[in-house]
């Protein structure tokens, strides 16, 4: 296999997600399967085609006045735009304290 | 009055005419639901209160005899990945058991304001990710036409809503094929519309350069309605761009005649079932008696869309779901003693197998070494595949294609396969890819009678062109 379990522990541990042994075993068989089919791309000579990372922009020329190339809008010069009353903010909180999001400790001592 | 013999455009006019009312649809739909449902599973949550509250209002406007706008009173379902004011999202998932929207997607909205009346949430794959709607951490849909098969997926509740006259119309997304390939399954109309032509504010992101909201309806008269209503910028949205909309409505009655409609060879290829290939040669040959010319066509990257698709996706999904954390709502893990075990944990609990195996992935692909032999290389083929269709439309108005190699399978057919599964979005992908508009319609059925789906792709900004060509092989069918 190509994907190591080192693989999946690093790739999981960026990713925040707990993995039990047993997902982890599915999750490497997984991922090496999927990324075996993905290398094909690898028969492709792409030295000098740009990338693309977002349709948008070539859609320039048909942009409103409103905009520029990225669909960025033009200041709201009123001032900020109103948000959302912490009361309404808050509500989906698995926690607070009715000003702040509340969490467990962030440093261990 | 039924939903069974009503369009979006029928009802509408009875409710105007005061033929029915909306209360009485809407009141129709529930018992529909109540008695469907549970079989079928395409809603997770119902709205009723403000539905029927909206109902009444158009009902009163009709009463005064005030004109009725385009979606008046028309039932509809939203695909639990769009946020609702105080209606539940879960985007399928148990991470979002419990939210509660502060406020309302861009497009809701727009559909609202047209005079729609909500019904609920569609079932779906959990936050998207899926081909069959076996991944929702709820229940599975299953398909109306056959209960043994699948309905397709993501976007499974809304095409089989629409498919069991529990809605008239729903509102789908489509990352990957996640409109057209469930309508296909269902022997109903999907559209997705060019990237930038309908506001993505409010729908929960997967991969936000693929992501597109669009509708799933009886005919493509009733998707032009919604699309003219959805379509648009919106400064909520900095992705919502493009020239002014047009009236689909109205274009819907120019004629095909000289249209040149390309046939791409890499779309007939290996994996094709024998009689998708037979039902989509026969639409092609009658799209030819309705005066188009067909030109063949190559579209040579074709066989590198799925995976280029399944690392920029999850690439774009493994940053986009790191927000669910446990912190501002959704799901917390209890009893985690440090914030970094509280994320663990809550992520552990929340999300399906699928979800994870996708956010591995794609942070995997990110991840320092293997970024350039991967991720760059993904971005770099996505140019060359748009290429390949700006090439092809230089040529011709439109590219016919079937939308999936397949009709239905089973449920359970493909879910320890993962690879098998992303090989069913084979010919919805590339047009993701490129951000091109895309709308499957059905095109005969199978010997087992199950439906059969034809793609119609066009240019950036080119849906008028689709939609007519597609209510053109429409109509032709309906006189057979």
């Amino acid at each position: 296999m190509k994907v190591t379990e080192q693989d999946v522990k690093y790739a999981a541990d960026l990713a925040n997600l707990e993995l039990s042994a047993e997902e982890q075993t599915r999750m490497r068989r997984d991922l090496d399967a999927i990324l075996g089919y993905i290398d094909r791309l690898s028969e492709l000579d792409t030295a000098n085609v740009p990338r693309m990372a977002q349709v948008s922009h070539m859609n320039a020329s048909s942009q409103s006045h409103t905009g520029d190339a990225d669909g960025s809008r033009e200041d709201i010069h009123e001032g900020l735009r109103k948000s959302l009353p912490h009361s309404v903010a808050l509500q989906n909180a698995p926690d607070s304290d009715g000003i702040f999001f509340k969490v467990p400790k962030v440093i261990e001592r | 009055m039924e939903l069974t013999s009503l369009t979006i455009d029928s009802a509408r006019s009875a409710i105007q005419e005061r033929k029915t009312t909306a209360v009485s649809l809407a009141e129709w739909a529930y018992r529909k639901i109540e008695s469907d449902d549970p079989t079928i599973g395409a809603f997770i949550t119902l709205s009723k209160e403000r539905a029927l509250a909206k109902a009444a209002e158009i009902d009163e406007m009709a009463k005064k005899g005030e004109k009725l706008a385009p979606l008046a009173g028309v039932p509809f379902g939203i695909k639990d990945v769009m946020v609702t004011r105080g209606v539940r999202t879960t985007a399928g998932s148990k991470i979002l058991g419990n939210y509660l929207p502060p406020y309302d997607c861009t497009a809701v909205a727009r559909l609202e304001t047209a005079g729609a009346v909500v019904l609920g949430k569609m079932n779906c794959d959990e936050f998207a990710m899926g081909s069959s709607n076996e991944n929702s951490a709820w229940k599975p849909v299953r398909n109306p036409r056959d209960i043994s098969r699948v309905p397709g997926g993501s976007s499974g509740g809304s095409a089989a809503a629409v498919a069991a006259d529990m809605a008239l119309a729903t509102l789908g997304s489509d990352t990957g094929g996640s409109i057209r390939q469930p309508a296909s399954f269902c022997g109903v109309v999907g559209l997705k519309p060019t990237y930038g032509r309908v506001s993505r504010y409010g729908l929960i992101a997967f991969a936000s350069s693929l992501d597109h909201i669009g509708p799933l309806t009886k005919t493509v008269k009733d998707a032009a309605i919604v699309l003219r209503t959805i379509a648009g910028q919106d400064p909520m949205d900095s992705t919502s761009v493009g020239p002014a909309v047009p009236d689909y409505v109205a274009d819907l009655e120019k004629p095909v005649r000289g249209l040149k409609i390309g046939v791409a060879k890499e779309y007939f290829g290996e994996g094709l079932d024998r009689e998708v290939r037979a039902a989509l040669e026969a639409a092609i040959q009658k799209l030819a008696e309705l005066g188009c010319e067909v030109v063949e066509i190559s579209l040579p990257h074709t066989k590198y869309a799925v995976p280029t698709y399944y690392i920029v996706a999850t690439a774009e999904a493994s940053s986009n779901l790191a927000r669910f954390d446990g912190v501002r709502y959704g799901h917390r893990a209890s009893a985690a003693r440090t914030l970094s075990e509280m994320y663990r944990r809550t992520r552990d609990e929340g999300f399906g197998a699928e979800v994870k195996r996708r956010i591995m992935l794609g942070t995997y692909v990110l991840s320092a070494g293997y970024y350039d032999a991967y991720y760059l290389k993904a971005q770099k083929v996505r140019t060359l595949l748009t290429r390949d269709f700006d090439q092809a439309f230089q040529r011709v108005d439109a590219i016919v294609t079937p939308t999936s190699p397949t009709a239905a399978f089973k449920l359970g057919e493909k879910v320890d396969d993962p690879l098998a599964m992303y090989l069913a979005d084979i010919y919805t992908v590339t047009a993701n890819l490129a951000g091109i508009p895309g709308i499957s319609i059905p095109c005969g059925k199978t010997s087992e009678k199950l439906p059969i789906g034809m793609q119609l792709l066009g240019k950036h900004f080119d849906e008028a062109t689709i939609l007519r060509l597609a209510h053109a092989y429409e109509l032709a069918e309906v006189q057979n």
